[in-house]
């Protein structure tokens, strides 16, 4: 595979994954050797049960890989997860809040899992709430409300501690434009400040328009990875999309298989 | 086959819903249980027979010349069964009023929904009706086999019962949603469920209390005060005890009201049924508002961030709350013997200490599921910096803390008259609760809290040994406090129940 991060080697390294595999009925992730640095809005993309969840699953802690090492900004996270985690946050597409909280009672939560000094953490909790458009529900149970506001309010829950890296599957999945616009415009944000994204996601246009660099997994191993150009590169062809360069290289691993 | 959109063919299709829900309820979704769920079911009707023997074998010879005392005994039973027909009745209407499930295809469809709804209530009365059918059945058996085949008018009086239980329900339900609209009642039909379970059976307990110093039900009803008051034993006040001892005219009387009893139920209120399931719909996207915390976020660790979090939302499941309701209310009695007995310095610790410890068993069992498997964020706690362990034992300390709010007053209470019984109570609450507790974690599963009504379908065996730990916990108790040492008995048992449980749960704590 073409190594596409040469330009990038001087930064701070924010994930790196050496070997990782993770089998379940059959292998889920294979020998997956990946590389994320600071500052980077990385997009990771592949056909349904290619092992992107699974993967992150695992840089998360949600689960143990067979083999392989994960390290999160210098820290062996199979070694020491409580430090690991304590510098990443994780949302899924499915918001997992609780329906009895209200926005700040969640929040508050959140902050004090991740240990935030509480003045701290108020000021970010009442600056988050006011950016993503929650003020008008701060204080209502989160029971009624649309998939969008409880993203929203998950995505509160994942800036809230100020991590260094995020890490979405699939966040956008679900919202309605202005909900997934506010979203998109948030992570692009916090790149802007200096912290990563990892961010999987079906929409090839959204990982065109905001990733910095792009993988491609499939089958559990990473089969491409680049810049859109780079990718492009690989296939051959210089004026296609993402689209078809993704279902390219895709078939070309199929093919391989 | 049945014309489609006709009365018997919606009847049929609730049928098979109803036929699936119950088989999936017994199997959990598991088609190779069935051969052991039906033997399961043989093997609980074996012992349901034996157990119905030894309690009613002495009855089966019951004057049948209708004398005062036996109709006041037999009506008294009957209104304790149907107090318990009439909870169980009122949390399937509530449950059926809030099931959004096929609620958009129905109203959506061309069918008339005062059809479909008047069908489904019927299926909530057939579900009654044979539910009581079912635990009533052992015990008509064996009083048939001793007393005779007149015996078995009883299965149609409990059929009877099981259908103006379920028109009662409805007409109570449908009143809670008019009087204080569809946001509440679903909270307020559980308490009143709850209530209404525990209201009969406290009642004669709290008389028999202050009457003659006993706990036993049927002591109040026996007294020479009821019999002298009771209406003459011809009256159709009589006739549902009358068919139970086999008068098949006052059988026939007892079983047309209660039916017609239903079906105007059903016409009267088939209507309203979907209009207020309508409403309760909606409910979902109320709005709920916390009051503003008064001050800023209070510095707490992990632990207490967790536990805060569970004691939060414990306190505002409504569920929960009506189920706690139930058991404080079951604790009434006991409180007041424990009254009773610190007034007159009598001495009965000895019933009142494991019907406390019971209780702590069964209510820790719940708590336990609702905050180590109820967890309706578990990426957020297993992806944030704390471990596996530190979140088990805050979740842990959220249940005893619980346990010991609902029993430390009455634990207190009985200090002031018995130290040592206080201590044996004590003992026995912490034994019971952290049993209940070890069992939950052995059994463990990721669940969201609303499947909390399903959690025995995951697990028998979680739930039988749940019982059975309380149950032991309960006799170790009861005979530490009778200063025996074959209270090591039980608590051998209840220990070995545990270990049972470590070594073949699936999930090691």
């Amino acid at each position: 595979m073409h190594s596409s991060a040469s330009f990038l080697d001087h930064r701070p390294v924010a994930l790196a994954l050496r070997g990782l595999c993770k089998r379940f009925e059959r292998p889920a992730v294979e020998a997956l050797d990946l590389t994320v640095y600071g500052g980077e809005f990385y997009a990771l993309v592949g056909p349904n049960g290619a092992g992107k969840t699974t993967t992150l699953r695992m840089v998360v802690g949600l689960l143990r890989p067979d083999a392989g090492s994960i390290c999160i900004d210098g820290i062996d996270a199979l070694y020491d997860p409580v430090a690991a985690k304590q510098v990443t946050a994780w949302l899924s597409d499915e918001p997992m809040i609780y329906d009895k909280l209200s926005p700040y009672e969640y929040l508050e939560f959140v902050a004090g899992l991740w240990r935030i000094e509480p003045r701290t953490a108020e000021l970010r909790t009442a600056e988050l709430i006011e950016w993503l458009g929650l003020s008008p529900h701060a204080h209502e149970r989160c029971e009624g409300f649309s998939k969008g506001m409880r993203q929203k309010v998950a995505l509160a829950g994942a800036l809230v501690h100020d991590p260094k890296l995020i890490i979405l599957d699939e966040p956008l999945t679900g919202l309605d434009a202005a909900s997934a616009r506010q979203v998109k415009n948030v992570l692009r944000e916090r790149v802007a400040a200096g912290g990563t994204v990892i961010m999987t996601t079906h929409i090839l246009e959204v990982a065109e328009r905001m990733a910095d660099r792009i993988g491609v997994i499939a089958r559990g191993r990473l089969i491409a990875e680049g810049t859109l150009d780079q990718l492009r590169h690989q296939t051959g062809q210089t004026a296609i999309t993402l689209e078809d360069a993704f279902l390219t290289l895709v078939a070309g691993q199929v093919e391989a298989a | 086959m049945s014309q489609p959109a006709t009365l018997p063919w919606l009847a049929g299709h609730e049928l098979r819903l109803g036929w699936r829900d119950w088989a999936a309820l017994m199997t959990a979704g598991r088609r190779r249980r069935a051969r052991n769920v039906a033997i399961a079911i043989l093997i609980a009707a074996a012992v349901m027979h034996l157990f119905a023997w030894w309690i009613v074998k002495g009855y089966a010879d019951a004057n049948v010349a209708y004398d005062a005392a036996t109709l006041v005994g037999v009506t008294g039973t009957l209104l304790l069964s149907w107090s318990l027909l009439l909870s169980q009745a009122m949390e399937s209407v509530t449950r059926a009023f809030y099931a959004r499930s096929d609620l958009d295809l129905i109203l959506t469809s061309p069918v008339s929904a005062r059809k479909v709804f008047a069908v489904r209530m019927g299926r909530i009365a057939a579900a009654s009706v044979a539910v009581a059918l079912l635990l009533a059945a052992p015990f008509i058996d064996v009083l048939a086999l001793r007393g005779g085949l007149r015996w078995l008018a009883a299965y149609g009086v409990v059929a009877a019962m099981g259908a103006v239980a379920t028109a009662a329900a409805l007409a109570l339900t449908i009143a809670l949603f008019r009087l204080v609209g569809a946001k509440r009642t679903r909270l307020i039909a559980q308490i009143v469920a709850a209530v209404i379970g525990a209201a009969f059976v406290i009642g004669l307990q709290i008389a028999a209390i202050f009457s003659f110093g006993t706990l036993s039900r049927f002591a109040a009803l026996q007294s020479q005060w009821m019999l002298a008051r009771a209406p003459d034993p011809a009256s159709v006040f009589w006739w549902p005890a009358r068919a139970v001892l086999g008068d098949l005219g006052a059988l026939a009387g007892v079983v047309a009201v209660g039916f017609a009893l239903l079906g105007v139920a059903i016409a009267l209120f088939s209507r309203r049924f979907g209009e207020h399931t309508l409403a309760a719909a909606g409910v979902g996207s109320a709005v709920v508002r916390q009051r503003r915390a008064a001050l800023a976020f209070r510095p707490r660790s992990q632990a207490r961030v967790l536990r805060h979090k569970e004691w939060t939302l414990l306190q505002r499941d409504p569920w929960l709350m009506s189920q706690t309701l139930m058991q404080i209310l079951y604790l009434l009695p006991p409180a007041l013997l424990l009254w009773v007995t610190f007034r007159d310095g009598t001495d009965a610790y000895v019933v009142l200490i494991p019907v406390m410890v019971m209780a702590a068993g069964q209510l820790a069992g719940g708590l336990a599921w609702l905050t180590i498997s109820g967890e309706d964020a578990p990426d957020l706690v297993a992806s944030a910096p704390i471990t596996g362990i530190g979140v088990l034992r805050a979740k842990i300390e959220a249940v005893i803390g619980a346990i010991a709010l609902v029993f430390a007053p009455m634990v207190l209470a009985l200090g002031l008259n018995s130290p040592f019984a206080a201590l044996v109570c004590g003992l026995g609450v912490l034994a019971s609760a952290a049993a209940a507790t070890w069992v939950q974690l052995c059994f463990r599963v990721q669940a969201k809290r609303s499947q909390f009504r399903r959690r025995q379908t995951s697990s028998r065996m979680a739930t039988f040994a749940e019982a059975f730990s309380s149950i032991a916990w309960a006799a170790t108790a009861a005979l530490a406090a009778a200063e025996t040492w074959s209270a090591l008995g039980p608590a051998a048992i209840g220990a070995g129940i545990l270990v049972g449980v470590w070594m073949i749960g699936p999930r090691q704590p």
